[in-house]
């Protein structure tokens, strides 16, 4: 249980994708303009996040992991070159049936999203969940806590980077500065804020 | 080289590097990249990786994109992308094995670099191969310029080094410079981006943005009579 916890933290504050990883970046700065829609943008790419990691974690185990064919009898295959592309592949199908169930039963939050909704599919912080869950090797019940907990990070940093844009626009900036660049170094004092994180140990 | 590079092959291959950059200007492709740019030598690797897949993936979807129905486009171009980086990822692996487990999962995550399929969709399904090519190594290029712009301050301000040698001596080895280990960390990567894009609009300023909000100012005594 221990472990969890500290899994769960270490995903939502010290290893924040967004902030430390840089995962995402692009949706990070384009949505975070009002904290609505970067609130909702979170919400998805959290509910994305806690469905593909452990969806990605199961195939990756049983179909291909160096002899994970084992169950059906073939030994000796490594598959796990493929990893990128069925990773991927898995992402896109289960965006898509998201969508679907948005458009039919949130309409509201559908076209909230619009077109960023399928951008989640290119959005580097959900494959690269899945990519550090392979490459460090979680069982399943460790990929369901960091898909919940890197997703929430993710979440978080958006929306507090929607409340601050929201009051810098009345700020006076240097014209050359303006929108893009002030949004970097905001993003820079965040990330420093979150690395204060790092000295807790659970 | 004229026949092969005439004025249009040159215009996409020049403007994205400053005029038109992918990064400070359009905003793309900035995720994934950063978290490499602690070193310089990791990031000319990513740079190289990432310029080739973009052209590569560009040629190979213009050359079929008559042939692609419009309403799996994006599929198609995502495993055409996704196998090169595959392909990358495998050589870089057996080649340049230390270099591969520093970038860890990164170069994986060239397939969902904005830049990639943004130069798939936005050019190569509209123009011929070599052109796309062109367009491919062009806004490579241009991103790779910034990283490597990163990667050298953060490296020669966080450690003293240039690809791992001595630039700086540091103080612990008896020398004078003090290293910044803020640089190291993740901050330093948004604090330089964000001054590459200030000094670049002051440079141009057709590309700063709109000011949502006017500030009124109010000079004193403008209207002081009571």
């Amino acid at each position: 249980m221990e472990n969890y916890i500290s899994l769960f933290v270490k995903a939502v504050f010290i290893e924040n994708l967004a902030l430390s990883f840089f995962l995402g970046m692009c949706t990070f700065i384009a949505v975070s303009k009002k904290i609505s829609t970067a609130m909702g943008l979170g919400i998805a790419v959290m509910v994305v996040q806690a469905i593909t990691v452990p969806a990605n974690n199961i195939v990756y185990h049983a179909l291909l992991k160096e002899d994970a064919l084992s169950w059906i009898g073939i030994t000796g295959v490594d598959l796990s070159f493929l990893a990128l592309l069925s990773c991927i592949g898995m992402i896109a199908a289960l965006v898509q049936i998201l969508e679907m169930i948005l458009d039919k039963f949130f309409p509201a939050l559908y076209h909230a999203l619009g077109v960023f909704l399928p951008l989640i599919t290119v959005n580097c912080a959900i494959l690269g969940g899945s990519l550090f869950m392979i490459e460090r090797d979680y069982n399943f019940g460790e990929s369901v806590t960091y898909g919940v907990g890197s997703g929430l990070g993710w979440a978080l940093a958006i929306t507090v980077m929607a409340g601050v844009r929201e009051k810098l626009k009345y700020s006076d900036i240097p014209a050359g500065l303006q929108g893009l660049g002030i949004t970097f170094i905001t993003a820079g004092l965040m990330s420093l804020g979150f690395m204060a994180f790092s000295g807790i140990q659970l | 080289m004229s026949a092969i590079l005439n004025d249009e092959t040159k215009k996409v291959l020049v403007t994205p590097l400053v005029n038109d950059n992918p990064i400070t200007l359009q905003v793309l492709g900035i995720c994934s990249a950063l978290a490499v740019t602690s070193q310089m030598s990791t990031s000319l690797i990513m740079a190289l990786a990432l310029t080739l897949v973009t052209a590569c993936s560009s040629a190979a979807i213009s050359a079929i994109r008559n042939h692609i129905p419009s309403s799996i486009r994006i599929i198609v171009q995502m495993t055409i992308i996704a196998s090169l980086v595959i392909v990358v990822d495998q050589i870089l692996k057996a080649f340049a094995y230390d270099v591969s487990k520093q970038l860890s999962v990164f170069v994986g995550l060239i397939i969902t670099n904005c830049i990639v399929m943004g130069r798939a969709e936005g050019y190569a399904m509209k123009n011929p191969p070599l052109e796309s090519f062109m367009d491919g190594i062009g806004n490579g290029l241009g991103y790779s310029l910034i990283l490597v712009i990163v990667a050298f301050f953060r490296e020669i301000l966080g450690s003293g080094k240039l690809l791992g040698i001595e630039v700086f001596k540091l103080v612990k080895d008896g020398g004078w410079y003090d290293p910044n280990g803020l640089m190291l960390l993740p901050p330093s990567a948004f604090f330089i981006i964000g001054l590459i894009i200030w000094g670049m609009r002051q440079w141009k300023p057709s590309q700063a943005e709109k000011v949502e909000f006017k500030i009124m100012s109010i000079a004193h005594g403008e209207g002081g009579h009571h």
